[in-house]
């Protein structure tokens, strides 16, 4: 649905150049919600601002459903836009107009007649749930509401892409929770694929199928959930679920299980402890739901050397798990490979 | 000098006044009109031409955008520090071509909306700046052309500013009219100078004090109640309104 490849952007130029996208792909799927995390300044606006071509990057191309947006004349583009809703970390609402006026200005620039703008942008307002709000204005809004009439307005002129950059950012844990709760509705009625930028692991965890994790304008992993979780040594993947530092007995094997799907609620660590009396004991552990699935990762420790804990590990590898050796584990991790 | 005790004082009085207040608001009025048509696209011209402004590159050209920036900024400067009483008069010949003369009220209009149509751009130059570039950006992702965006966005969103900047504009037009009146441009000034100051009739000179005080007030009280209005901080009651008009 959107495709962004080998975009770079430069901003200034000489010494006082700043490369804030360095030859970034993306590929989002139809339907999904795609999360791009990153920290303060590592390109994320400017990584979504390229999308619709707000920021125009100096190489590269972005497609969005099949459209080759980069290419396109300034006109062309202008309606393409149309397409492509766009969700502010500070709500960028009109002061001067009500609620519905908002929703309303993506109608009036689209050339929509009065009768059908009024009721497109009430069926929206109500769809977002601020209905009894329509004639009230940004001032008389709190924050979540606000970023609502964002979402609606976003949502008026029926696109195909919700682009949101740090929507939540200026919103408490439980406005938050509530407005991604919405972003989740409308991608699951609407079908609506959603790239979304935020610097909160929480975020991706509770809505994305998929995310990416920008550093330097560089990404430096892109995939669905599911799979960066069972891929070894993900950085996402260990931010998504971050485990306790408590520190292991020297000459014990300290191993980091991986579980998704159905995995999770198998009681793995009891087997192991009685089929080869095993004295396990849990350094830490993570379980989330990620998009309806258990996911987690548990950190043990072993007596004894990888060596001596080769049969276990390997019998827990057998059943499907992802079993990674921390610390130096690579004699039995080559063993197994 | 003119004695107040004469038969006919007071209704000659009152006759004088009310054609000077005609006249005063009339200048004025028409001045005002051609300020804020003027002066209100070469504001957002003004703006609009800076670098990464929405007119920084007109016909996808920036060295244009450029060139049109320096020539309006140079204008607007040299407007704004000529004198008016030099402006007036070396606006004569223009003032001619224009209205075929340079005595009267008609004729003062010209010298009036040149001296303020470089004010008032400046104005909406500051209005339009306060609007934040976050708003610019929403309507963009909307698929606004840059017109709508100046439209819908720009005026709309800086009304207030925009309101209380033109009343400031037409209190200085206000003043500056007086002083047309002293080359027979008419109006209050005029009056002021022809009876209050030629013949010495202190009453006339109070007269006009007090009538020029109060369209000033009105306006003020006016233009206040109307930026409150558009402010949309408290509970208000219409939102749209395209440009402004005079007041
Ligand atoms: N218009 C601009 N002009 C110059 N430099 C810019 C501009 N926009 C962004 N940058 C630079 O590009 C880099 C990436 O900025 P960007 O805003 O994309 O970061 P971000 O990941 O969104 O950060 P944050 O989480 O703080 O919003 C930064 O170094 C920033 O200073
Ligand atoms: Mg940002």
């Amino acid at each position: 649905m959107i495709s962004v490849k080998h975009v770079f952007k430069t901003f200034g130029s000489g010494a006082a150049a700043t490369t804030a996208l360095d030859d970034v792909s993306l590929e989002v799927a139809r339907g999904e919600i795609f999360g791009v995390i990153g920290q303060s300044g590592a390109g994320k606006s400017t990584l979504i601002r390229a999308i619709n071509l707000l920021e125009r990057p100096n190489s590269g191309t972005v497609t969005v459903d099949g459209e080759e947006l980069t290419r396109l004349s300034p006109d062309q583009l202008r309606l393409a836009r149309r397409k492509i809703g766009m969700v502010f970390q500070h709500f960028n609402l009109l002061a001067g107009r009500t609620a519905q006026g908002n929703v309303e200005l993506g109608l009036e620039i689209a050339g929509v007649g009065g009768a059908e703008r009024r009721r497109r942008s009430l069926e929206i307002l109500d769809l977002v749930g601020l209905a009894d709000k329509a004639g009230a204005y940004p001032a008389e809004l709190s924050g979540g509401q606000k970023q609502r009439v964002g979402i609606a307005r976003a949502l008026a002129g029926n696109p195909r892409i919700l682009l949101s950059d740090e929507a939540t950012s200026a919103l408490d844990p439980e406005t938050t929770r509530s407005i991604l709760d919405l972003v989740k509705t409308i991608n699951v009625q609407l079908g609506l694929t959603v790239l979304l930028i935020t610097h909160e692991m929480d975020v991706v965890k509770r809505v994305c199928d998929s995310a990416a994790m920008l550093e330097n304008g560089r990404i430096l992993e892109q995939g669905s959930i599911v799979s960066l979780i069972s891929t070894p040594g993900s950085r996402l993947a260990h931010e998504l679920f971050p485990l306790g530092e408590i520190a292991p007995h020297p000459g014990n094997t300290v191993i980091e299980i991986t579980f998704s799907g159905g995995s999770a609620d198998r009681p793995v660590i009891a087997q192991l402890a009685r089929s080869y009396g095993l004295d396990v004991s849990i350094l830490g552990a993570a379980v989330e739901t990620i998009g309806g699935n258990q996911a987690g990762r548990t950190r043990l420790e072993l007596p004894g050397t990888p060596l001596f804990n080769a049969a276990p590990i390997n019998d827990l590898r057998g059943q499907g798990l992802l079993v990674e050796i921390v610390g130096d584990g690579a004699v039995v991790q080559g063993a197994h490979a | 000098m003119i004695d107040p005790t004469a038969p006919g004082f007071w209704p000659g009085l009152f006759q004088v006044l009310l054609v000077g207040t005609g006249e005063t608001l009339y200048m004025v009025g028409v001045a005002v009109l051609v300020t804020v048509l003027v002066g209100l696209p070469l504001g957002i011209l003004l703006v609009g031409t800076e670098r990464g402004g929405l007119f920084e590159a007109p016909f996808g050209s920036r060295p244009l955008g450029r060139v049109v920036n320096r020539v309006l900024e140079f204008v607007v400067n040299l407007g704004r520090s000529v004198p008016f009483i030099i402006l007036m008069v070396a606006l004569i010949p223009f003032t001619r071509l224009v209205i075929g003369t340079f005595i009267g009220s008609t004729a003062a209009i010209v010298p009036l909306a040149v001296v303020a149509i470089p004010f008032f751009a400046r104005m909406v130059e500051i209005a339009i700046k306060e609007v934040d570039s976050g708003l610019v950006e929403a309507a963009e992702s909307l698929g606004a052309t840059r017109w709508q965006i100046v439209a819908k966005v720009l005026v709309p969103e800086s009304l207030s500013p925009l309101i209380l900047g033109l009343s400031t504009t037409v209190t200085s037009i206000i003043n500056f009219s007086a002083m047309v009146g002293t080359v027979a441009g008419g109006g209050l000034g005029q009056v002021a100078i022809q009876y209050g100051y030629q013949r010495y009739s202190t009453i006339h000179m109070v007269a006009v004090i007090i009538l020029i005080f109060i369209i000033v007030m009105m306006l003020q009280g006016l233009a206040t109640w109307l930026a409150r209005r558009f402010s949309h901080r408290a509970r208000p009651a219409r939102s749209r309104a395209a440009v402004p008009t005079a007041i």
